[in-house]
């Protein structure tokens, strides 16, 4: 694998493109074969199921080729984009009051790009505190100048933490992009790639090991299918596809498996997280299939990356001082 | 494409952008027919959110209702109204020989699908409030127009009552089974019968 590091930046990612998009067509390919067989009701559902989750890694695959290659500005605003619609999805399920409206606009109008405009133009001391510190500080004011104290604190804390995950870790990816640290200039969209590519296998492979093993679930309020062994062997699975992308990392293989399986921990985690967010708000069960109120389950898609995002940037960053 | 095609195009996206203005087909199917859906009434967003969830091609020969005052007031209101959304205008001064309701009847005269509030003003409560006669009037008079009720969910969180800038939250709209004029039905009850219509699809879409 070492003959891959000599390759140009353009020909390892043309590489990498190459390889996920034959993969896809492969099971793309599979999955079609399959669905000719007479299946069962129960199977039939479930090669359903699975045709949603693989057009949702299609399009994003797709999303992030589209992103690569056009470049850093495309692919902040892809991202900007992407984070907007995810707050609209989580802002859509919480309660909020007519109180919190200016407090709403300024967490999607003013905090989410600025934010945005933070990492496109590599102020990342500023971007890594901007929300935790400024907008932590200004959302509740706004808030409280709308006068009206009914549930203000499960009001503001919903903003905020919708603002954390939404804008704060899914503005990481393209921060990602644009960090530069030394030997490794330009190539961020690797560092991108790696994480999202670590962290959907390692949702993957988490969903088939919660099928084939037999576990107590750890929360089962929340979860049924969520048990530790199988979110070990996601992370494993997750940290080992991490060891095997090394070559596009700044990284030594060790140090890869082990980031790896750190990101792909934070995404299983994050996406529990979400879990229990959609059992609050009520909703049984999202995925592709548009529920009335219109939520898309692009939440749920994003929620592993938006959790793994920030913990992988920072490790990284810390790491090789960048 | 002309300019107020554009216009069109441009406001329909940003209503999709901000609500996602999802429209759900219970009972009736979109269909080129002449229909008049009539709708809850909370914010000023209502009808451009309606008229984004309708498809591209129903929405030519939709038209909303505008009161002539208010929207051809300044140059820009009367050209958006005019031109982009075809409305229809109608005065809400009360003169003694003229029908409020005939700018109405002239449009289903010559064909064209209508969406109203019956409620007549925005209300604030989740309820609709008690719906005016004017649409048991025209089913009186237009027996073949189907009559849709059309409910319209989370809109008063987009922009509530006194607010300008719209926060984007998903919205949907809700269009039921039509409905029509029983032979010899009662005004009263026939209005709370078009209210109730509308109220169930409420729960349709919680």
């Amino acid at each position: 694998m070492g003959a891959l590091r000599q390759l140009t930046v353009t020909q390892q990612v043309g590489l990498l493109f190459v390889i996920i998009f034959g993969l896809l067509a492969i099971v793309t390919g599979l999955a079609f074969a399959r669905s000719l067989r007479e299946l069962s009701p129960e199977m039939a559902e479930l090669t359903e199921r699975f045709r949603r989750e693989l057009r949702a890694v299609w399009i994003g695959t797709v999303l992030f080729w589209v992103a690569w290659a056009s470049g850093a500005f495309v692919a902040t605003l892809l991202f900007a984009l992407m984070s907007f619609l995810a707050l609209r999805e989580f802002i859509t399920l919480t309660h909020t009051r007519r109180g919190d409206h200016r407090a709403l606009l300024a967490a999607f109008f003013v905090v989410l790009p600025a934010q945005y405009f933070l990492a496109g133009t590599r102020h990342f001391d500023l971007f890594t505190v901007f929300i935790p510190v400024y907008a932590f500080a200004a959302l509740p004011i706004l808030a409280a100048l709308g006068n009206d104290a009914t549930r203000f604190l499960e009001r503001t804390a919903k903003i905020q933490w919708g603002t954390m995950v939404c804008i704060y870790g899914m503005s990481h990816a393209p921060a990602l992009l644009l960090l530069d640290f030394e030997g490794y200039q330009e190539r961020g969209a690797f560092l991108v790639l790696y994480l999202v590519l670590v962290v959907a296998c390692a949702q993957g492979v988490q969903a088939l090991a919660s099928r084939r093993v037999r576990a107590r679930p750890v929360a089962r309020q929340i979860d049924r299918t969520f048990s530790w062994r199988a979110f070990v062997i996601g992370a494993l699975g997750g940290g080992l596809v991490g060891g095997l992308l090394y070559w596009i990392t700044p990284f030594k293989p060790a140090q890869s498996l082990l980031i790896g399986f750190i990101a792909s921990g934070c995404g299983t985690l994050g996406s529990l997280v979400m879990q229990a967010l959609k059992r609050d708000a009520g909703v049984r069960r999202w995925g592709n299939r548009a529920s009335v109120t219109g939520a898309v389950g692009l939440l749920d898609r994003v929620a592993p990356l938006a959790f793994a995002a920030p913990v992988f940037f920072h490790s990284v960053r810390w790491y090789f001082d960048a | 494409m002309t300019r107020p095609e554009f216009v069109g195009l441009l406001l329909s996206s940003i209503a999709r952008l901000i609500t996602g203005a999802q429209g759900h087909w219970y009972g009736s199917p979109p269909k080129a027919e002449q229909r008049i859906y009539f709708a809850n009434h909370q914010s000023h967003f209502d009808w451009v959110l309606i008229w984004a969830s309708l498809p591209h091609d129903l929405r030519a020969q939709t038209r909303p209702i505008a009161a002539r005052d208010y929207w051809t007031s300044s140059p820009l209101k009367h050209w958006i109204t005019r031109e982009v959304f075809n409305a229809v205008y109608v005065s809400r001064i009360r003169t003694e020989d003229e029908d409020p309701l005939e700018p109405l009847v002239e449009a289903l005269r010559n064909g064209d699908s209508l969406v109203i509030f019956p409620e007549g003003t925005r209300g604030n409560k989740g309820e609709p409030q008690a719906f005016k006669a004017g649409l048991y009037h025209l089913a009186e008079q237009f027996p073949g127009v189907q009559l849709i009720p059309t409910w319209i969910d989370n809109v008063q969180r987009v922009m509530p009552k006194g607010e300008v800038v719209p926060v984007p939250i998903l919205c949907s709209v809700t269009f039921g089974a039509p409905m029509t004029l029983a032979p010899g039905e009662e005004k009263r009850t026939f209005l709370d019968r078009a209210r109730s219509a509308v109220m169930a699809l409420s729960k349709v879409a919680a």
